[in-house]
C-alpha cells in the first residue's frame, strides 16, 4: 500500500478505499468527538510530526527496543531519545517498561483498545449515514401514505 | 429518537452494521437502490464529501458507481451485484482496490419496521485490519494513514 505520498488533490483519487475509510473517520471523529478525543489526535499528530519519532515508531514495529538501543540505531544522546520516546509516550503510541535498569519501548495500543477504537470508528460512520438515511425512510413512508389516501379517496367519490 | 446502530465483529474479515428503520422493507430497500434516493443519505454532509454523481444498475451482473469530490480531489467507488432479490437482499463487490470487500445487505420486515444488516466480508484478515485501520500488525501503516491527513487537519 503506497500511501506516503501526499494528502490533497488529484493524489487523492489514488488512495485505496481502506485509507479514504480512515480519512473519512477521522474527519467524522474530529468533527465531532468530544475534546479528549481532539486532545489525543493533537497529541499523536504532534508526535508523528518529527522525523525521529515516525523512524523509532518503525523501529518498534519490528521489535521492542531499549531506549539505549533506540538512541544507538538513531545516533542520539540517551537524554535526546528519552525527551522523544517521552512524547511518544504522552500521545499514547508508546509505552515504557522499566525492567532492573533497562527501559523497555514497545508500541504503545493495546489490541483491545485499538479494537474498540475501529468498532467505533466504523459505527459512527455508519451511524451517521444511517441516520441520514432514516429521513428518507420518513419522507417515502409519508409519500406512500399519502398516495394510499388520495386513491381511497378517489375510490370513495366514485359512483357506484 | 434514533435506532441504535450495532456493530459485530463476526469473524477476522467479516464485521456487520445492524439497524432498524421506521418503515416497510420495500421502502427502505427503494433507498439503497434507487440513485436519487442513495444520494440523499450514503455521503453525510459531516464527512466532508461531496457526491458526484451516483449510478445503479440494481440487477444480478449489473454495476454501481460512486464518484466522490473531497477536497479539490475525486475518486469513485465502484463493483457489481452479485445477488439482488428485491426487498430482502443485496449482494454486491467492491472493485476499487484488490482488497475490498464483498458487501450484504439483508432487508427484514417485522410490524412495519426493517431490520437491516449489512456486512463487508473482506478477502483476507490483513485486507479487513488495513481497511479498518486494525490491529497492531498493521501499525506502522496506520501512522502513514494518520500522517497523511495531517494537511487536511487545519482546515
Amino acid at each position: 500500500m503506497n500511501i506516503s505520498g501526499k494528502y490533497p488533490g488529484s493524489e487523492l483519487s489514488r488512495l485505496p478505499f481502506s485509507l479514504l475509510l480512515h480519512a473519512a473517520n477521522s474527519c467524522y471523529i474530529l468533527n465531532h468527538m468530544v475534546q479528549y478525543t481532539q486532545a489525543r489526535f493533537d497529541a499523536s499528530f504532534a508526535a508523528l510530526s518529527d522525523a525521529t519519532r515516525r523512524g523509532v515508531l518503525e523501529q518498534l514495529g519490528c521489535a521492542d527496543a531499549s531506549i539505549t538501543d533506540l538512541a544507538e540505531k538513531f545516533h542520539m544522546t540517551l537524554t535526546g531519545m528519552k525527551k522523544h520516546v517521552g512524547v511518544l509516550e504522552q500521545a499514547g503510541l508508546v509505552t515504557t517498561e522499566k525492567v532492573g535498569r533497562v527501559r523497555t519501548c514497545r508500541l504503545g495500543v493495546r489490541r483491545l483498545e485499538e479494537e474498540a477504537a475501529w468498532i467505533e470508528k466504523y459505527r459512527q460512520l455508519w451511524d451517521a449515514r444511517f441516520n441520514e438515511l432514516d429521513k428518507v425512510v420518513e419522507t417515502l413512508v409519508i409519500e406512500e401514505l399519502k398516495r394510499k389516501e388520495k386513491t381511497d379517496g378517489r375510490k370513495r367519490r366514485m359512483p357506484p | 429518537m434514533n435506532n441504535q446502530t450495532t456493530v459485530e465483529h463476526r469473524s477476522e474479515r467479516e464485521a456487520a452494521v445492524k439497524r432498524t428503520f421506521n418503515g416497510p422493507a420495500h421502502l427502505v430497500y427503494q433507498a439503497w437502490t434507487k440513485p436519487e434516493l442513495l444520494k440523499q443519505w450514503w455521503v453525510p454532509k459531516s464527512l466532508g464529501m461531496e457526491l458526484l454523481s451516483c449510478e445503479v444498475d440494481a440487477r444480478v451482473g449489473g454495476s454501481y458507481r460512486f464518484e466522490f469530490r473531497h477536497g479539490e480531489g475525486t475518486m469513485a467507488f465502484f463493483g457489481k451485484y452479485l445477488e439482488v432479490i428485491p426487498n430482502a437482499r443485496l449482494v454486491w463487490t467492491n472493485e476499487e482496490s484488490a482488497d475490498g470487500p464483498v458487501t450484504t445487505v439483508t432487508f427484514e420486515e417485522k410490524g412495519g419496521k426493517t431490520l437491516l444488516v449489512m456486512s463487508e466480508l473482506y478477502p483476507s484478515k490483513e485486507a479487513f485490519d488495513a481497511a479498518m485501520g486494525g490491529a497492531a500488525a498493521a501499525m506502522p501503516e496506520s501512522f502513514e494513514q494518520l500522517e497523511a491527513l495531517l494537511p487536511s487537519l487545519g482546515k
